[in-house]
């Protein structure tokens, strides 16, 4: 029958290729919005650009910004971009002199755009920095001046599966040590449960995750294969080799290793403060426990997070509506709803502890927060991303079996320190 | 248009003297309508290149790239790339990814064409259906390639474990990291080599086949005496093609390991792009360096296709 109506063949083809294409895309008519080029300097119209692409414009966090620019006498035009893709956007803005008037920036690019001339340090522009914990402000200093204030901070803890660990008989408060840490672990196992999720991925994001194991140990981001810093590499290749936490961690990223978590499985998960309102979601009773250091106490973990920044104009008259609009961004009341927004912690005393009087649950962040060092802080600025790409290769080595730890480190501290010479 | 033709044959039948300035406006006219074509080559090929290659060339640092002042380094970002330790490695991953791509992409695609060609019942339904990889954007079949070659909680290893088998670490392990990859992009490149040696084998007259039917001939000896030579310059571009695109396959590696575990399935496509958007501190002069390394082997093997294409019609 079909062979002999090849109209019918033809029809039928077509038709199932139109029906599988309307399965796989969802026969969506969508488009993105589109969003218009850069700023225009003409008129009251002032650009701002953030990482912050989830947030439309009926979000908190957009209002916010339209109401820093009714305040200021302008109008704002905002742009929400990937953080990844931010960078180069900010980069090749700046090449063609076409900066928008505040950036707002993940805290370790500031480094790298300050040291290309790109933003405005804040005593050209102003800002009132004093407020600001030094923990965080140091993560955007470089040569004794900053670049910028951060708009909030985040930073890294263990999650914990409360039922888990009942059934288990861990009293979590227990865990202040890499030795009770790894015990717990062992005996979750033994209970038929998986021990702990974490990202270490090839990229930075996977070097954020390693850090707090690596201060915690006492290593500095200087000497990367010191003997504290293979003590770090040891407790995680020894967690992935004893089945304390899945081989997929190699490929994690932090959204896939919370996936994990968030199965129910687990019983703790290294993650980030802005994982609170999904943990809420899991279902499952959990808790936070700060990251231990090996011998005991709160590991040092880096702060996450972004910085506003005024990059450089040609047209220095702007400077001061910018102004106006970073201390409308960056005060206190509308610090708290911009960290509350992004479920963030604030980068000053006085709103952190508005914070935890609104929610008590917020208490092991602050903490945390307050323990935490920016990753191009010790004055590394912009030797950091160099020193970050070596390590997750290592630690990328090591847990996939294709070098020991020590000589992995070994081979990322020759790497490091001939591309920071 | 006709009418055209009919006005100016009488006019230049009598009037000769008039010939060569019209011919100059003519010349003119050809050139404004090249003019299009130019404008897009030059726009979208010969500059991009040209930036390319001036990257290449030039030290830059994010400052001076922000500045536009960058000095001129010759061949040293080239230098730099060929003695780094990842030089190696990244170029054998490079040729055995396309070459071991392409090889099994086209044998496959080849099978399946002409198994499509004997037009049985819904043979055309099933063709269509084979495209499937093809119409996938590469998000999508990369992410679920992924998904299933999870160590943990992959169907693959499910699977694999349903018959006793250890789970493999297929994405997180340095042995198995480049094969993964390399499946997922057989899956991916067979649609292509499948509809265009489809087309091909639509060529071949089946009086040919006939002929060969009452000489006695086999089905092997039929595939391998006449339908194989028959599509030979089919299955040259086909294969030109699948390099050019399986050279730089780039999204397919980094949605599904990221070039790692520490590199063991980093081509020249993904260390290029490490180098310029990866890390963050971008390193322009390198990226854009592994990237041109990239268009002499893409060139290479067009070169090598012409002359075999020569060859052929000769």
């Amino acid at each position: 029958m079909c062979k002999g109506n090849p109209n019918m063949t033809t029809f039928r083809a077509a038709a199932a290729l139109a029906l599988t294409a309307c399965l796989l895309t969802g026969c969506s008519t969508g488009t993105g919005a589109g969003t218009g080029d850069g700023a225009d300097a003409a008129g009251g119209e002032y650009t701002i650009w953030d990482p912050y692409p989830q947030f439309d414009g009926s979000s908190d966090w957009v209002k916010l910004l339209t109401e820093c620019g009714t305040g200021a006498g302008v109008t704002v035009k905002r742009t929400g971009y990937d953080t990844t893709d931010l960078t180069n956007k900010a980069l090749l803005a700046a090449q063609q002199d076409n900066s928008p008037d505040v950036l707002i920036v993940d805290n370790p690019v500031v480094s790298t755009l300050a040291d290309a001339g790109v933003l405005t340090s804040t005593d050209e522009m102003k800002i009132d920095t004093a407020a600001v914990s030094p923990n965080l402000l140091a993560a955007g200093q470089i040569g004794g001046k900053a670049y910028g204030i951060p708009i909030g901070a985040n930073t890294l803890a263990l999650y914990y599966n409360k039922k888990i660990l009942d059934d288990a008989k861990i009293d979590p408060a227990t865990i202040k040590d890499w030795a009770s840490l790894t015990a717990a672990l062992q005996t979750v196992k033994q209970k038929g449960k998986k021990g702990i999720t974490f990202s270490a991925i090839g990229t930075e994001e996977g070097s954020f995750q390693f850090l707090p194991w690596f201060w915690g140990s006492g290593a500095n981001l200087t000497q990367l294969d010191s003997a504290q810093g293979v003590a770090a590499l040891d407790l995680w290749t020894g967690w992935l080799k004893d089945g304390l936490a899945p081989n997929s961690v190699l490929n994690n990223t932090q959204t896939t290793s919370w996936q994990e978590f968030a199965a129910g499985d687990f019983a703790f998960s290294e993650n980030g403060t802005w994982q609170l309102a999904n943990a809420k979601k899991t279902g499952f009773e959990y808790g936070i426990i700060p990251i231990p250091s090996q011998s005991g106490g709160t590991a040092p973990a880096p702060t996450g997070g972004e910085f506003v920044t005024a990059p450089v104009q040609s047209d220095t008259a702007r400077y001061a509506v910018t102004e106006k609009l970073i201390a409308c961004l960056t005060n206190a009341d509308n610090a708290l709803t911009t960290d509350t927004t992004l479920s963030y912690i604030a980068a000053t005393d006085a709103v952190q502890q508005k914070q935890v009087a609104e929610n008590k649950e917020l208490t092991v962040w602050v903490e945390a927060v307050k323990a935490a060092k920016g990753r191009t802080s010790d004055d590394l600025g912009t030797k950091y991303p160099k020193i970050s790409q070596p390590l997750w290769t290592a630690f990328q080595a090591a847990l996939s079996g294709s070098a020991t730890p020590a000589d992995a480190l070994k081979t990322a501290q020759t790497t490091a320190a001939s591309a920071t010479k | 248009m006709a009418q055209d033709v009919l006005t100016r044959v009488p006019a230049s039948a009598s009037a000769g003297a008039g010939a060569p300035r019209r011919r100059s406006r003519g010349h003119w006219t050809a050139w404004a309508f090249c003019a299009p074509i130019v404008i897009y080559l030059i726009a979208f090929y010969a500059y991009p290149l040209y930036r390319n290659l001036d990257l290449s060339l030039r030290d830059y640092t994010v400052r001076s790239f922000v500045r536009g002042d960058a000095p001129f380094s010759g061949l040293d970002n080239y230098r730099e790339v060929f003695a780094d330790p990842a030089f190696g490695p990244a170029f054998l991953h490079t040729v055995v990814f396309t070459f071991v791509s392409i090889a099994f992409q086209f044998a496959i695609g080849l099978a399946l064409a002409v198994f499509f060609a004997q037009s049985f019942r819904l043979s055309a339904t099933l063709r269509a259906l084979f495209l499937v990889p093809w119409l996938l954007p590469l998000i999508v079949s990369a992410s679920t390639w992924a998904w299933m070659l999870n160590s943990d909680s992959g169907i693959v290893n499910a699977f694999l474990g349903f018959f006793g088998v250890e789970p493999v670490n297929w994405l997180t392990s340095p042995d198995w990291a480049l094969t993964s990859v390399i499946i997922a992009n057989v899956w991916i490149g067979i649609p292509f080599n499948l509809v265009v040696l489809y087309s091909g084998l639509q060529a071949i007259p089946a009086e040919v086949y006939e002929a060969a039917a009452l000489d006695g001939a086999t089905g092997w000896q039929r595939f391998w005496r006449i339908t194989f030579p028959l599509l030979r310059p089919v299955s040259a571009i086909t294969l030109l093609l699948g390099l050019v695109y399986t050279l730089k396959v780039f999204d397919l590696i980094w949605i599904m390991t990221k070039g790692g575990p520490a590199d063991a399935s980093t081509t020249f496509a993904t260390w290029s792009y490490r180098f310029s958007f990866g890390s963050l501190l971008p390193e322009f002069g390198p990226g854009a360096a592994v990237g041109n390394l990239l268009i002499i082997m893409a060139l290479f093997f067009g070169l090598l296709y012409i002359r075999f294409q020569r060859r052929l019609n000769q």
